[in-house]
């Protein structure tokens, strides 16, 4: 019934088309509008107040555990508030808690942060309304992809308050030491909870990602060929395409551990000999976890960066005022570096003893991701260049992302080489390396995407003088963290050190474990100028226009805050790519995508 | 009472903060400014904000680098080190240049094509011949890269120096424990079941195999001969565990349940060291660089590179684990050899 064929005007008034089409909803309650909703536009914000409350506990973790690297042996009040007398007597932080706020802040920063915050936000909310969508394929499936995240979130939340404390095994919770209570406390019931949580965290993420995929192939609207697509839809596609293939195996993995940890079996474990008894397993290997675990891990990086590729070109072009560069280099190298995402996990366990043959296969596709990666950052700068350049926040936000994606890539080569790698596998190096690649390209772009689509989601703008004051204290002391980092990692000193005491070589670099906390923190509080503007605006910030930054894509073609079912006359057909801005020959610097082709125009998305 | 006094305190000044907001959002109306949209003066502004950044970026960079002279680790002090480190300035130079010139272009651009009155965009949508350029030159430089890294990797992993001297890593919560595999350079047989902390069988050595009989084990601090090829066999009793010689530029996992191997030959002694560095207290470590529990970073190992003369002298005064039956074992050698 959508097809029926009509001439889309330029701006898209669909309020008059009422007779035509005529989408009626029954009155629906609070509960149903705003709770167990199934509207993507209403899920979308779920995701993305959950994931900001997880984030900002992961930052508290973050400077409670910088406070004690920036000055070991101190005590501080603020640590026996958020602690009090178990994990931080007199102020001062537990080795083990230490590790505890370690884990669960890079868990919820990349599972929770990362992957369900920017992707459940943004291809929630964008993927129906940038192919032309009232909704996503399985509204009902989407909403149950929420609440297992809501459940994932709040059995990782609550598992820091059980009495042995949070899982504490690092991020990646390699066994045994993840397997053991006895060999951490962290890994009593902690871990449990920790595995049942990112077991559920996959169940959503797998009910997200098949509907994203279904919507984007199935329910484009007419004329909107994939050539047309938006490259955020292109984006939120292709990471639909790799957490679909690759969290299954995480699922495997924890499943097994759960095993190993509850039932005697032996997949991980071998050979082991722990509190005073020698245990009866053998056979199994952690080697095993490692590879399961990575297999997801690194495909799971760009799970996580491929989303912020996405925001960083929308928003990029349309604050330049230019199309993005090399359309179709760009879905190239996405497609290429999630093809390639799939058989670079080896580079994580370089130092695990596996056969060196495989480790040279493993060098060698690492470092042909390098290759569409440096297109993608060409083709960025390239289209800043001669662009018209409107400094809103979020252009801000994507220039940063930008830069510190080429910051971290650029070190990425180093631990890609092997044989380099050893030198400093699991030192600060590589810490620095992946918060900046990854971490501070995707939060940077995440930020950018929620000012540029803070007027889609709630009819309003945000404060920009906040925003550019957010960007700059946020970029600065980002920059301020991780770059002195990458020295303190150069020096030899391993992450996950609770203190350096007998170490009087790593000492000697004190100064710039109290700079980098510094800026860690400040760059933490700088987060509430962010919370202050987001929530002020959503109901003070002044009222958005209907297309408020002049895009050309089909999300501003709606009335300013869309009913469930987005368009309330028939859906907008599309004409052309989303990039023409700028076109010579026009009034106007864009031309959305409905406008249909005036004789002899060419479209550029389509060039072969 | 204070407690409840500053949760009041955090509230009033959440009201003010967004009184003020919404003040300067209602005079900015009046003037007929957008408060959520950038103008041509914010556009100057930050454009020119992108610009300071990117010199003051270069400048900490910079200031970094001198800062960290003389306290980063010292020249490396093994043959495979010494390859590492080059190809380590190797893979810097390329990626300093990179680095410079497109974090300088990134921002340059943002400072040079802000929109101001009048300006325009340049339609510019693809040009192949551009993209084709940018693909092929970092193929290029990163087959380069690839080759020369490559290269080393070989000679890390390659097949040890088969006279190389056998010597185990084993890593428990919280510490080391190096076994010497002895006269005859074998490491006797080990069983996890046969560990006795008790009768210091730290690691499950098994009486029944003579090779083990002149395995002499150490703690606190091991030596090795300078320029003598070595291979550590490394195993971890209950947890993975990392070998980690920052010095050596080398690493391996110890995990349960099997055995990882390194091999490496030092280059540099203690002594020659501490003249290198000017630091008369400094020592080589090993270091735990796999997250093992709560007392991970509590367990650093002294290494000691001795000439060789100095190695024996120090390996003279070490005695085999299981002394008695090493002396059977030995005057019975000794007798044979008289007959």
């Amino acid at each position: 019934m959508e097809t029926i064929a009509h001439t889309a005007t330029h701006d898209m008034a669909h309020q008059a088309d009422h007779s035509e089409h005529h989408h009626e909803h029954p009155k629906l309650s609070f509960i149903e509008k705003y709770v167990f909703s199934m509207d993507h536009k209403i899920i979308s914000k779920q995701f993305l107040f959950t994931a900001m409350f997880m984030a900002l506990a992961a930052a508290i973790m973050s400077t409670l555990f910088r406070l004690q690297l920036g000055w070991p042996g101190h005590s501080f009040p603020v640590m026996h508030y958020f602690l009090g007398d178990k994990w931080a007597k007199g102020g001062i932080l537990d080795p083990n808690m230490y590790l505890g706020l370690v884990t669960i802040h890079g868990t919820i920063m990349v599972f929770f942060l990362l992957t369900g915050g920017l992707s459940g936000t943004f291809a929630n909310l964008l993927i129906p309304l940038q192919v032309g969508a009232r909704d996503m394929a399985s509204p009902f499936l989407n909403m149950l992809s929420y609440w297992f995240f809501l459940l994932a979130s709040f059995i990782m939340f609550i598992s820091l308050f059980v009495e042995t404390g949070p899982a504490s095994a690092g991020w990646t919770v390699y066994p045994p030491l993840s397997a053991l209570p006895q060999a951490i406390p962290g890994s009593g019931s902690g871990m449990t909870l920790w595995l049942v949580s990112i077991a559920l965290f996959v169940v959503s993420s797998l009910l997200g990602g098949l509907n994203y995929i279904v919507t984007v192939l199935n329910l484009r609207t007419k004329g909107m060929k994939m050539t047309r697509l938006p490259l955020t839809v292109w984006a939120l596609l292709i990471t639909a395409v790799l957490g679909v293939l690759s969290f299954p195996v995480l699922f495997g993995a924890a499943i097994l551990l759960i095993f190993d940890r509850t039932f005697g079996t032996s997949f991980y474990l071998s050979d082991i000999y722990i509190g005073g008894q020698a245990l009866s397993q053998t056979g199994g290997s952690p080697i095993l976890f490692e590879h399961l675990f990575w297999f997801l891990g690194h495909p799971e990086v760009y799970i996580v960066i491929m989303p912020a590729f996405g925001i960083i070109s929308e928003v990029m072009s349309v604050n330049a005022r230019k199309p993005i560069f090399g359309y179709r280099a760009m879905i190239g190298s996405m497609l290429a570096i999630a093809f390639l995402a799939f058989i670079v996990w080896g580079h994580h366990m370089f130092a695990s003893g596996m056969n060196p043959f495989l480790g040279s296969v493993f060098v060698f596709t690492t470092l042909l991701i390098a290759i569409p990666s440096a297109i993608k950052a060409f083709n960025y700068i390239t289209t800043l260049w001669k662009g018209n350049i409107h400094f809103n926040p979020q252009m801000l936000f994507v220039i940063g992302a930008v830069s510190t994606f080429i910051s971290g890539g650029l070190t990425g080569i180093i631990l890609a080489d092997s044989a380099l790698d050893l030198a400093v596998h699991g030192t600060y190096f590589v810490v620095a390396h992946f918060h900046i690649v990854m971490g501070l390209s995707a939060v940077l772009a995440m930020f950018g995407g929620v000012y540029h689509w803070f007027p889609k989601m709630f009819g309003r703008y945000m404060n920009k003088k906040l925003g550019y004051w957010h960007f700059w204290t946020t970029f600065i002391c980002a920059y301020g963290v991780f770059l002195p980092m990458h020295f303190v990692g150069l020096a030899g000193v391993p992450r996950r050190y609770f203190n350096n005491d007998l170490y009087p070589a790593f000492e000697k670099l004190q100064h710039l474990n109290v700079i980098i906390s510094v800026f860690a923190i400040v760059g933490v509080l700088a987060q509430v100028i962010f919370f202050i503007n987001f929530f002020y605006s959503m109901f003070n910030g002044p009222k958005s226009e209907q297309n408020p930054w002049h895009s050309n894509t089909l999300e501003w073609t709606t009335p300013i805050v869309p009913e469930h079912g987005n368009w309330p006359g028939p859906l907008p057909v599309v004409h052309r790519w989303a990039y023409d801005y700028s076109k010579p020959g026009k009034d106007v610097d864009f031309i959305p995508q409905t406008v249909p082709m005036e004789e002899g125009e060419m479209d550029e998305g389509e060039h072969v | 009472m204070i407690k409840l006094l500053v949760y009041l305190a955090v509230v009033l000044a959440l009201i003010l903060v967004f009184q003020l907001i919404r003040i300067y959002q209602l005079s900015a109306e009046l003037k007929g400014k957008h408060v959520g949209k950038a103008d041509d003066s914010n556009n100057r502004s930050q454009g020119l904000l992108m610009l300071l950044f990117a010199f003051a970026f270069f400048a900490c960079l910079i200031w970094l680098l001198f800062d960290v002279r003389g306290k980063m680790l010292p020249p490396a002090a093994s043959d495979v080190g010494e390859t590492s480190d080059n190809v380590f300035l190797f893979n810097w130079v390329i990626i300093f240049i990179v680095f410079f010139i497109t974090t300088f272009l990134l921002f340059y651009f943002g400072f040079r094509y802000k929109k101001q009155k009048n300006t325009k965009a340049y339609f510019y949508p693809h040009n192949d011949k551009l993209e084709l350029i940018w693909t092929v030159v970092p193929s290029i430089a990163l087959a380069v890269i690839i080759i020369y890294g490559l290269s080393l990797w070989a000679k890390m992993t390659g097949t040890p120096d088969p006279k190389a001297m056998v010597i185990q890593l084993y890593a428990k919560q919280f510490d080391w424990t190096v076994r010497y595999a002895g006269d005859d350079n074998v490491l006797g047989k080990t069983d996890y079941r046969l560990i006795d902390d008790a009768s210091n069988n730290t690691v499950g050595m098994d009486s029944t195999d003579a090779s083990g009989w002149d395995d002499i084990m150490v703690k606190g601090e091991f030596h090795i001969p300078v320029n003598t090829p070595i291979v550590f066999k490394c195993n971890a009793r209950e947890v993975m565990h990392g070998a980690y010689f920052p010095h050596f530029r080398e690493q391996i996992n110890c995990v349960p349940g099997i055995t990882t191997d390194m091999h490496f030959t030092a280059t540099i002694t203690t002594d020659s060291m501490r003249k290198i560095t000017h630091d008369t207290a400094f020592d080589y470590i090993l270091l735990c660089n796999r997250v093992c529990g709560s007392g991970h970073y509590n367990m650093p190992m002294k290494v000691v590179v001795d000439s060789p003369d100095e190695f024996k002298k120090w390996m003279a005064k070490q005695h085999p684990f299981f002394t008695h039956l090493y002396d059977m074992h030995h005057k019975q050698a000794v007798a044979t050899a008289m007959k």
